[in-house]
């Protein structure tokens, strides 16, 4: 029931606006059995990580969100927003997806 | 030989340093005695307004400590007060009776503050701005509230109204000329000065003549030559300084404005010396500690032996030290014939720096907002040197020359030897440089105690540390470690200046005290929200994304992204209807598993996070609160049966935990908090591994803190025996205060209390019992705020945000926010 061709306009999903996340906090998209966080920075940009620390699948929409990145609330691994990827000494990548602001208005790619 | 007898009469900072001097020069040559007014030691008086803002106390002032006279076998007679000098018989003799026999004598009696006869100006409420018992008169002033006028708007008035401000009273400051600090600054940095000042909340009124203060019993208002009334419970006068010369001209001294003396600071009797502000040399007197430093170096080198020391006049640049206003003033700044002015503005960063020159020589500046080349300024005021060749690029400061480097250590490697460093004492780069190589000095303490830099207003202490830094290299270790990686400030630091600089939101701190991430991480946040919130109880907003997610969701986060949720039981107490409900909360929304906790209380394990709001509404329908399990805060107060039951029991212990868990649950704290109270000393609810414990004893009981049984065991100390449950809440709010201002985020009691001393927590809550009343209201003043439990806020939907997803797309399994194994 979600087969969206990766190449119409149809694959943006509007999920709701800006202002319905915290600025600095993340809120939860469900997609079937999948969970994806999407985060707002303190600048008012947006990003889409599943919600699953590389490390031991922490919820990383629960963690504190700082400088583009997001600390898993589990055991404190540091999680790029942009990218994924965990910072510092810890090897690792969350899945990330596309993501656009249109105004307020947020749409998620999820077929990425 | 046997030694000479040298009396001084008043104890302040320039007798202070002639006494180092001599006793580096002759440490021999005299038995001294010394009569001070003033009921202590030598402090440093400059220091005075950091007392008043909170930022310093007053043991961090002391220049010499009882010890210090001790080692010396220097008689000081504290709170004596000389009456009379007798030249004849070659005495001086104190209100108190006592005379003491001189052969030199050195008189050092500072001056007075001027206080304006206006009427009203005896009332009880008025006081000048000299001694820490003016200061403490402002801080009892000021915990009564109200407002504070101050009128003069020179150095101490602006001193005086920012630590008034910080302290927490409405300030208002009253100056008669148009701008402020008009005898250092010129109009345009007064200006700048007014503007930082009102923006902090301290209202300014230029051109204000008082004509009188109003009151019955006490100060009530201020009235203006203009009529305008001002409400005010304290008044400070800081309108100027007379030199104290009552007792020499009394004595028959040459006195003019101050007592006379000659380059070599003797008076008009040869045997009798004078230094400090008191002081008339040269037809100038001082109100600035540098040149008075220098009169106590000439007067110590002639009692010492024959030397031809002199005194000399230098201009002495001001600084005011009101935490975050940067101003700098040298030499000349008015108008007049030849001079030429060189002038930056920028009025993004509210910066002004002016030079004034005459004849291509620097004869003044002005800085405000930006300071670092005063030093720098000044040293070209002093040589004279003709800049010509700098003009272009003077006023952009020293790290613009040559190099273009904006790096400050570079501007302090550019310094010539005989630059002048720390302003009041009068140390020069050169000075400190060799002190450090020839010593081996290696810390700023270090350096400050042999070469004095820095040791008395320490403004230059950025400095000295640069110059420390050139010279050792790597060795140099600097300041204490910072809270995490966005600041070099350590949490001691951040807490002192949260509450001197009145900063109030985490951006207002991050900005203020120049962190270095524009965000912070996940480590200061929570340390910032926390101070913020204990500082400023009522005012401060919690800032929940700053907040670990346990404490942003009042339940403890599992392995799987389930949560726990805890109860509170009181005092360890349950019921059946609370059993009742616990066990109907699990039957409905399946709840695994359900476990006693090590803290007398039931866990209820792998609740879904959008399954919270339900739970506790339950949970709440039948009385029950959040236990607060993930908090640092109160965790529980555990107990044993006592005396209701227990064959020993010798109080009713239950019934004191159950009060103490009432009184404090819902208080944020650095860490996590945790009480006991066990009926008897066999201790059954091991009171002596908590926080704070309470040992039910048959006189009384006995109260311990300290404690911990986690990563760490540590066995309790004791704090004292009390008769009364009364008592007992009445400690154990205030011990918790005083840990809530004073401990480091993450720090448990027992290592705050390891850190402050043992001695001076016991000190401020069992010995001084104002002081621990004084803790225990502030502590009762935070909790009107904290005592709502946060699980029914959230069942009337606040946060309703965090427990419910923003989108769902497709069919969401019933688990969505658990974690399950990863999924390929
Ligand atoms: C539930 C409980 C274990 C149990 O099943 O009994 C428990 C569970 C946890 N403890 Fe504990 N501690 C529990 C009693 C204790 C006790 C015993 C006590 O309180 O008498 C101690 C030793 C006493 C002490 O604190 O000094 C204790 C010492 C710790 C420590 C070490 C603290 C320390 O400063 O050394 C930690 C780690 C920490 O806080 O950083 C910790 C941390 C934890 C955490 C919060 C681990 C974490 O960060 O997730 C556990 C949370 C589980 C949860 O979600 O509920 N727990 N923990 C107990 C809850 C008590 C309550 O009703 O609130
Ligand atoms: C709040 C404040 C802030 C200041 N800030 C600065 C600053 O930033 N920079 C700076 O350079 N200067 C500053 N000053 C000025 C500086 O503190 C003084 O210049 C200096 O302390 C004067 O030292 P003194 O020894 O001459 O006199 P004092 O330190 O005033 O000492 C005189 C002592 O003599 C005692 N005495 C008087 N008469 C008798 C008597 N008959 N018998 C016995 N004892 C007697 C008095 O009780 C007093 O203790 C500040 C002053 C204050 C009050
Ligand atoms: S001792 Fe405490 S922290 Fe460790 S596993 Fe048990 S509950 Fe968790
Ligand atoms: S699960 Fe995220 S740090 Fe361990």
């Amino acid at each position: 029931m979600n087969a969206i061709s990766r190449d119409t306009a149809i694959d943006w999903r509007h999920v709701g606006t800006i202002d319905d996340i915290p600025a600095q906090g993340a809120r939860c998209v469900t997609n079937g059995a999948m969970t994806i966080a999407v985060f707002r920075t303190a600048d008012d940009r947006v990003f889409a990580l599943e919600d699953k620390c590389p490390h031991r699948n922490g919820p990383l929409s629960q963690g504190i969100v700082h400088d583009g990145c997001v600390t898993c609330p589990l055991h404190n691994w540091v999680i790029s927003l942009e990218t994924g990827a965990a910072q510092g000494a810890d090897e690792g990548r969350t899945a990330s997806f596309p993501i656009r602001l249109d105004g307020r208005d947020i749409y998620l790619n999820l077929t990425a | 030989m046997t030694k000479q007898k040298l009396v001084i009469i008043g104890n302040g900072m320039a007798p202070g340093r002639m006494l180092e001097h001599l006793f580096d020069l002759a440490p021999d040559a005299f038995d001294v005695t010394i009569f001070n007014a003033e009921p202590r030691v030598n402090y440093d008086r400059i220091m005075l307004s950091p007392v008043l803002s909170g930022e310093k106390s007053f043991d961090d002032i002391v220049i010499h400590d009882d010890a210090w006279y001790a080692a010396r076998n220097i008689a000081l007679h504290k709170g004596h007060k000389v009456v009379a000098i007798d030249r004849d018989a070659r005495t001086v003799t104190s209100a108190g009776g006592i005379t003491a026999a001189y052969d030199k004598l050195v008189v050092a009696t500072g001056s007075n503050p001027f206080i304006i006869p206006v009427p009203g100006h005896t009332l009880p409420g008025v006081l000048a701005y000299r001694d820490l018992d003016d200061v403490e008169g402002m801080t009892r002033a000021a915990a009564a509230g109200g407002r504070a006028v101050v009128i003069g708007g020179g150095l101490l008035g602006l001193e005086a109204a920012a630590g008034l401000k910080a302290q927490g009273m409405d300030v208002t400051v009253l100056h008669l000329m148009p701008t402020l600090m008009e005898r250092q600054l010129d109009p345009a940095a007064g200006y700048l000065l007014q503007k930082e000042l009102e923006s902090r909340g301290i209202e300014v009124i230029c051109g204000a003549n008082t004509k009188a203060i109003h009151g019955q019993e006490k100060v009530e208002q201020v009235e203006l030559e203009d009529g305008t009334l001002i409400d005010a419970s304290l008044v400070v006068m800081a309108v100027g300084i007379r030199p104290n010369t009552q007792l020499a001209r009394d004595a028959g001294l040459e006195v003019q404005r101050g007592i006379v003396t000659d380059s070599a600071m003797r008076t008009s009797d040869p045997d009798i010396f004078s230094v400090g502000e008191c002081v008339e040399v040269d037809c100038r007197v001082y109100g600035l500690v540098a040149p008075l430093y220098q009169m106590a170096k000439v007067a110590a080198t002639h009692l010492a032996g024959a030397s031809d020391a002199a005194f000399a006049h230098a201009e002495t640049p001001t600084k005011l030290k009101v935490t975050g206003v940067n101003l700098y003033s040298v030499g000349e700044f008015g108008d007049g014939p030849g001079f030429e002015d060189i002038v930056l503005r920028d009025a993004n960063r509210g910066t002004y720096k002016r030079i004034i020159l005459k004849n291509n020589k620097v004869i003044g500046t002005v800085l405000y907002g930006d300071v670092a080349d005063g030093t720098w300024y000044n040293e070209f005021l002093k040589s004279g040197e003709d800049v010509s060749a700098l003009r272009d690029t003077l006023i952009f400061g020293q790290a613009r020359q040559g190099t273009g480097a904006a790096d400050p250590l570079a501007a302090i490697a550019n310094l010539s030897d005989d630059a002048e460093i720390c302003g009041c004492n009068g140390i020069c780069k050169g000075t400190i440089v060799n002190a450090i190589r020839d010593k081996g000095l290696s810390t700023l303490a270090e350096v400050r105690a042999h070469t004095k830099a820095s040791a008395s207003c320490g403004t230059c202490t950025g400095l000295v540390e640069g110059v420390m830094a050139l010279t050792l290299g790597d060795q140099f270790a600097k300041k204490a470690e910072g809270m995490c990686g966005c600041t070099d400030l350590g949490h001691g630091d951040v807490r002192r200046l949260i509450v001197a600089k009145g900063l109030k939101s985490i951006p207002a701190v991050m900005q203020e005290l120049e962190w270095k991430t524009s965000g912070g991480c996940a480590k200061c946040r929570p340390a910032l929200n926390y101070y913020l919130l204990s500082d400023w109880p009522g005012e401060y907003r919690d800032d929940q994304q700053s907040r670990f997610i346990n404490e942003r969701v009042h339940a403890n986060i599992q392995k799987d992204g389930t949560y726990s949720v805890v109860p509170r039981m009181w005092g360890g107490m349950t019921s059946s209807d609370e059993l009742r409900a616990i066990a109907n909360v699990v039957d409905k929304f399946n709840i695994p598993d359900v476990k006693v906790t090590g803290g007398q209380r039931i866990d209820l394990l792998g609740v879904r996070k959008e399954d919270l709001p339900a739970v506790w509404e339950d949970l709440n329908k039948a009385g029950m609160v959040s236990g607060h399990a993930y908090a640092k805060g109160l965790r529980t107060v555990k107990t044993c049966v006592g005396s209701t039951w227990c064959r020993f029991g010798t109080q009713d212990s239950t019934g004191l935990g159950i009060k103490l868990e009432k009184f404090l649950w819902g208080s944020w704290t650095p860490a996590k908090v945790k009480l006991a109270v066990t009926g008897c000393p066999r201790n059954c609810a091991e009171a002596t591994c908590k926080d704070i414990g309470v040992i039910c004893v048959d006189s009384g009981y006995q109260i311990v803190y300290g404690g911990a049984a986690g990563l760490h065991i540590q066995g309790t100390t004791e704090l004292g025996t009390v008769k009364t449950e009364e008592e007992v809440i009445e400690i154990a709010g205030a011990v918790t205060q005083m840990y809530r201002e004073q401990g480091f985020y993450l720090e448990r009691i027992y290592k705050w209390a390891e850190r402050v001393g043992y001695d001076t927590v016991k000190a401020a809550i069992l010995d001084d019992l104002d002081s621990r009343r004084a803790y225990y209201e502030r502590f009762v003043h935070s909790q009107k705020f904290s005592q709502s439990d946060p699980w029914s806020e959230r069942v009337s939907g606040v946060d309703k945000h965090e427990f419910k997803p923003l989108a769902v797309f497709g069919d969401a399994p019933a688990t969505a926010t658990t974690v399950t194994e990863p999924a390929e």
